[in-house]
């Protein structure tokens, strides 16, 4: 491991340290016991209950699927940032992906086999077309990507919400009918072995997500390039690179990254195209987790996770009396002290001194 | 060095955690349990959410439960979270567990199969099996809000008329079945007392924005309309807003609750006037009471929908109305009588 990444990884755990402390020191102050945090963000990944003894399995499955979809939209975020965009649109993104997925679903008959690639590809196109716009406007207009993906959220969500109502057609007003069964990602055998949870095959899309932008960005002549776009685009321009378009075609995959998180929640966790009254705020997590996972792939997996662990150990928590603001406090300060990243730095090389001076004079 | 800084971030939370770990007094005799799981409104939302949960709450004064141990609640930050939240429960073996809102009906459905001895109560909705069949353990409360929403008609009609006025206006939170129930009985009251009143109607498309419910009300109100009845949840605190602010300002306007008394919400200056007439209360608390008694007495309805109607004051109007006049309230009362014997049913579906 380089040391630029170490740090970056020391980083991010003593900010989650804190932010855990931090929550631990809320709950004291509110008078409960923060051993209960402990307990529950334990049971809450694991199924095991330490404080009751039991173990139960569908605690794991209910974890990956919090964190799956707020995996992607941390690619999404983190992919963009790389070329140096700020997508904010991984929400508006994510809903269309979920409709394209519930058009796709309802509306095309074929064996699981072609249902299911058709859905996620679909998905991925329709989120991929949600971020090329604000990249080509961004491009070819040098329109603020950040004002556009904003705007881009509100028009994903009431697209979908007048698509559903009125031309999908809805049983209830607020949801479609199901899906037939080919096009469902959720599989007996995994909900099975996570005590009928519903967990299902769409961990598989998510860890090739990750793979992908792995690959993508660190092992590929054009990651390189997104990449010096993101370092520097004048300098990027000077060495040949053509800037507009990598700036349009990192949008388009970042867009591709959130699209599947609305098919994998789509076609995964419900089964039913759906209407929002809000944004869910999976877009918005997704900034937290890229940010903690210093938009790195592998980073942003273990963020992911750990944000993942915090809204799955919510009702844990909150059915034993802590409120489930706590685990917003944590997510909130952990994201604090990512950002106080000078400060933080700081504090760690001057911790770190003390130690350091005389190895410092024998080794180098 | 950086491992040892990094050892030192992970393991202080850890022994703070650890050492604050009491052991927990041996559990005596089981309490009765109750669990409510909140829909993305959460428990405050002025409406569905928290008058269920006052239910609750008077459930355990009565029967000496203690809050937040025996009575407790888990709030929903996205749909996702609704089967997970019940689900918890359900290990928890609460001896009930509610769900306000039609939200959850496939969350309800898909937690009570698995879950097949815990009881669950669903507000608002019937949750059956994909093939039309009750669940037995699942007790549903449903509401006539097309009779209830038929008495603040009447009330608004007359209050109207007297003041000289001719335009009314509904907000409803999104479009759907539910909603129109509530526009309809509305529409329906107001024309039986005021045949010529007009009535403009908006919806927000939304349960949870109070700012579109503002505009909505700006725009009503700015139209003529004297009096507005919204049933859109948080949407309509923006309608309650608007109208204490110009009734501040000194322009005579009305807002109409719902679901709760919510004549409180509505108090605007210091002399402790509301600008809420009155409210079409739908008695979720008493639903959710009525359902937890029978489970503790050992009757829980299960399989079985239970009508809330004006007949049993599942719905109806406050007991206490200070803005309305000892007439108009006469008069709703008149009118409540006859729909609880039949003579007048009302239609659940809008005239427009």
């Amino acid at each position: 491991m380089t040391k630029a990444k170490n740090d970056k990884l020391v980083l991010s755990l003593v900010a989650t340290g804190l932010g855990f402390l931090l929550g631990a020191i809320v709950i004291i102050g509110t008078g409960k016991n923060p051993f209960i945090m402990l307990n529950a963000m334990v049971f809450g990944t694991t199924g095991i209950n330490i404080a009751k003894g039991i173990f139960n399995a569908r605690y794991i499955g209910e974890f990956f699927i919090q964190a799956m979809p707020i995996i992607l939209t941390g690619l999404s975020v983190g992919f963009a940032f790389r070329t140096g965009l700020f997508n904010i649109g991984a929400e508006g993104q994510v809903l269309v992906g979920g409709l394209a997925a519930t058009i796709i679903g309802l509306g095309v008959r074929a064996p699981s086999i072609v249902h299911v690639p058709m859905i996620i590809l679909g998905a991925m196109l329709a989120g991929a077309l949600w971020g090329a716009l604000p990249g080509f406007l961004k491009a070819r207009y040098n329109v603020h990507e950040v004002v556009v993906t904003i705007m881009m959220n509100y028009i994903g969500l009431h697209l979908n919400n007048h698509i559903v109502r009125n031309i999908i057609g809805t049983t209830d007003g607020v949801k479609t009918a199901v899906f037939p069964k080919t096009a469902m990602l959720s599989s007996e055998f995994l909900a099975g072995v996570t005590n009928g949870s519903r967990l299902n095959w769409g961990i598989v899309p998510t860890v090739l997500a990750v793979f992908v932008f792995w690959f993508l960005i660190e092992k590929t002549t054009f990651g390189f390039g997104l990449r010096a776009v993101g370092f520097n685009k004048e300098g990027a321009r000077y060495a040949g690179m053509k800037v507009e378009r990598n700036v349009m075609t990192s949008m388009a995959i970042a867009g591709a990254f959130a699209g599947l998180a609305g098919a994998v929640m789509a076609i995964g966790t419900f089964g039913f195209g759906r209407t929002l009254p809000a944004a869910e705020g999976y877009g918005f997590d997704g900034i937290a987790v890229a940010l903690v996972g210093g938009n790195a792939a592998f980073g942003i997996m273990l963020s992911g996770l750990l944000f993942g662990m915090l809204k799955a150990a919510a009702p844990l928590m909150q059915s034993a009396g802590i409120p489930k603001e706590i685990g917003s406090i944590i997510q909130a300060s952990i994201v604090v002290f990512v950002a106080m990243k000078y400060g933080l730095e700081k504090l760690l090389v001057l911790m770190g001194r003390k130690s350091r001076e005389p190895v410092e004079g024998s080794a180098v | 060095m950086k491992y040892r800084v990094l050892l030192l971030a992970l393991l202080v939370p850890a022994l703070v955690m650890f050492g604050c770990q009491k052991s927990e007094p041996a559990p005596v005799a089981k309490a009765f349990t109750v669990g409510l799981v909140t829909d993305v409104g959460g428990i405050d939302d002025k409406s569905f959410n928290q008058g269920t949960w006052e239910g609750v709450v008077k459930f355990a004064a009565d029967y000496g439960l203690v809050k937040d141990k025996d009575v407790k609640y888990l709030q929903s930050s996205a749909e996702q979270d609704y089967v997970p939240n019940l689900s918890t429960f359900a290990d928890e073996k609460l001896d009930i567990i509610i769900a306000p809102g039609f939200l959850f009906e496939s969350a309800m459905r898909e937690v009570a199969l698995k879950y097949t001895e815990q009881k669950f109560l669903i507000i608002d909705m019937v949750v059956t099996t994909a093939d039309g069949a009750m669940i037995p353990n699942i007790a549903n409360a449903v509401f006539a809000e097309h009779e209830g929403s038929f008495l603040v008609g009447v009330a608004a009609g007359l209050k109207a008329k007297a003041d000289g006025k001719n335009t009314l206006g509904f907000i409803g939170g999104v479009k759907f079945a539910l909603i129109e129930k509530f526009q309809a009985g509305f529409e329906q009251g107001v024309k039986a007392v005021f045949p010529e009143a007009k009535i403009l109607v908006d919806y927000a498309d939304s349960f949870i924005d109070a700012a579109k419910g503002q505009a909505l009300a700006q725009k009503q109100y700015n139209a003529g309309a004297y009096i507005i009845f919204h049933a859109a949840g948080a949407t309509g605190n923006g309608m309650i807003k608007e109208a204490k602010e110009r009734q501040e300002k000194g322009q005579v306007v009305w807002g109409i609750g719902v679901d709760k008394d919510q004549y409180a919400d509505g108090v605007y200056g210091t002399a402790g006037k509301s600008a809420v007439l009155t409210s079409m209360m739908k008695r979720v608390d008493v639903a959710a009471y009525d359902v937890a008694k029978a489970a503790k007495d050992g009757t829980f309805p299960g399989g079985q929908v239970l009508m809330f109607n004006l007949k049993n004051k599942g719905v109806g109007i406050p007991n206490e109305n200070p803005n309305l006049s000892a007439d108009i309230v006469a008069k709703v009362n008149e009118y409540a009588a006859k729909i609880g014997s039949g003579e007048i049913v009302v239609s659940e579906i809008p005239a427009q």
